[in-house]
């Protein structure tokens, strides 16, 4: 525990970055189909 | 499996992705009708028999996070989670068999029974940890997954068409396409498994309250406080209303303008469906983040108070005005994510975090009795009124008047909620914690 305290904790915000485009891009995809469909109800 | 404890410094912004990377695959759910027709076509199916391998997952759902519950908060959310990546993985892998040799059977085992299970451990994995990573947001931070599980099936529905559309709708085309879902999805899932943590420690954050503070009950003693049937009703009910919406939103917003000067074509009638997605989505992460500022009580009284009003307007006005019509449907929809995401919360305040996703999956035998209650009242009313020759909005009246009440019997049981008696608190949660954790290493 004192090793832990007394050492910086490594930096983790590419991890952080890359965690959420990883989940963000396909969810982005879904939305964007969504949007294209969503459109069809004030153009239909 | 001993649950992954979290290195110094790890940032609790990591566990929300792991999560979605979780539940945006097991959403895959809500597309299964991609399947459908091509399934029909080439084994020679007939509707309900397509159905199938679905309603056996959702089944399947209920049943494996009522009753893995406990085994998940033993063994941790890694475990969980690769549970669900091994299960769901192989039920496509199972389905693609299935398809491969034309023995329907096994899609129905590979996607229904074993995927099914996939589907349940997935959903409930995730939210203990996240609660306990978040503890003075416990809304938000359940609203992200559970929104992903909404989102799911916005990924999986064009893709899975695009995919269809790619390899031919044949057997050996769906084959094909079962395979690469359940390749696609052992990969994004394993980010989850890779990234998880649970918190070191009852602070995850400085400043945060402890995530044992308040009082803590065990699930075996849950099920037997009328806290937890009083919050069973309330998801039932909230969950009924709107799957009453979701069950026949196309048929019902052509009905409800099919006399008047602006009918509804069927792309918009598809386009309002989409419009409903983004409602339910939204209303996930939106109003379960609002439930941290204005309360758990509160806004199901909200969801169920207002809910039942919107129902009223729709029922009393909806033939009008197609904006008010399309507008009352979304705010129900939002409402139904919502009361989805707020629960695990719900759950944590009354309980607190010691056996909260175990209590969770008993609590989610709620959505599967909906799943059930919803499209059978809105779809049986409407066959008998259209046996009845009535035709339009008058197909639905008697179906919005029953949603309306159900939604105020859970605005009543979600008064009746109270503080749980203090015989049911764990005498000792921090060492019964650590007694839970330490189980799975000295097995």
């Amino acid at each position: 525990m004192s090793n832990d305290s007394s050492q910086s904790p490594p930096d983790r915000r590419w991890l952080i970055a890359l965690a959420w485009v990883w989940v963000g891009v396909p969810l982005a995809y879904g939305l964007y189909e969504l949007v294209r469909k969503v459109t069809q109800l004030f153009t239909g | 499996m001993s649950p992954p404890v979290a290195p110094a410094g790890w940032s609790r912004w990591l566990v929300p992705p792991a999560a979605l990377s979780v539940h945006l695959s097991i959403g895959q759910a809500y597309a299964w009708s991609v399947f459908k027709p091509p399934l029909e076509s080439s084994l020679g199916l007939s509707g309900t028999q397509s159905a199938l391998p679905f309603q056996l997952a959702i089944v399947m759902l209920g049943l494996s996070a009522a009753f893995g519950g406990t085994l998940v908060e033993r063994n941790g959310p890694r475990w969980a989670m690769t549970v669900s990546l091994v299960c769901f993985s192989s039920g496509f892998l199972i389905s693609a068999l299935g398809a491969a040799t034309e023995q329907y059977w096994l899609i129905v085992l590979g996607y229904g029974f074993v995927g099914g299970i996939g589907l349940g451990i997935g959903y409930i994995s995730p939210v203990s940890t996240l609660i306990k990573w978040f503890p003075d947001r416990p809304g938000m931070a359940t609203g992200i997954a559970i929104m992903g599980f909404g989102g799911g099936a916005l990924i999986a529905s064009p893709w899975s068409t695009q995919m269809l559309e790619s390899f031919g709708a044949d057997s050996s085309g769906i084959a094909l396409a079962f395979l690469v879902h359940g390749l696609a999805y052992a990969a994004f899932m394993s980010l989850g498994v890779l990234l998880i943590r649970v918190p070191r420690g009852e602070r995850p954050v400085a400043g945060a309250p402890s995530v044992l503070a308040g009082p803590q009950v065990s699930a075996r003693s849950a099920v037997r406080t009328p806290q937890f049937w009083c919050l069973w009703v309330v998801l039932c009910m909230n969950v009924t209303a709107g799957i009453g919406i979701l069950e026949k939103a196309a048929p019902m917003i052509t009905d409800f303008f099919a006399d008047t000067s602006t009918p509804v074509s069927v792309s918009a009638a598809a386009g309002f469906v989409a419009l409903l997605s983004a409602a339910n989505m939204a209303g996930r992460i939106g109003w379960s983040s609002t439930s941290d500022l204005i309360g758990r009580k509160n806004i199901y009284r909200v969801y169920l108070g207002f809910g039942a009003v919107m129902y009223a307007l729709i029922a009393l006005f909806g033939d009008a005005s197609k904006p008010l019509f399309v507008l009352c449907a979304l705010v129900i929809l939002s409402f139904y994510g919502g009361g989805f995401a707020t629960i695990p919360a719900y759950l944590k305040d009354l309980f607190g975090t010691y056996q909260v996703g175990a209590i969770h999956g008993r609590l989610l035998t709620a959505w599967s009795t909906a799943g059930v209650l919803g499209p059978l009242i809105v779809n049986w009313i409407a066959d008998r009124q259209e046996a009845a020759g009535r035709h339009g909005a008058s197909l639905y009246g008697l179906s919005l008047v029953i949603m309306i009440g159900l939604l105020v019997v859970g605005f009543v049981a979600n008064e009746l909620v109270r503080p749980v008696d203090p015989r049911h608190h764990v005498p000792a949660p921090k060492e019964a914690a650590d007694v839970e954790r330490q189980q799975p290493e000295s097995a």
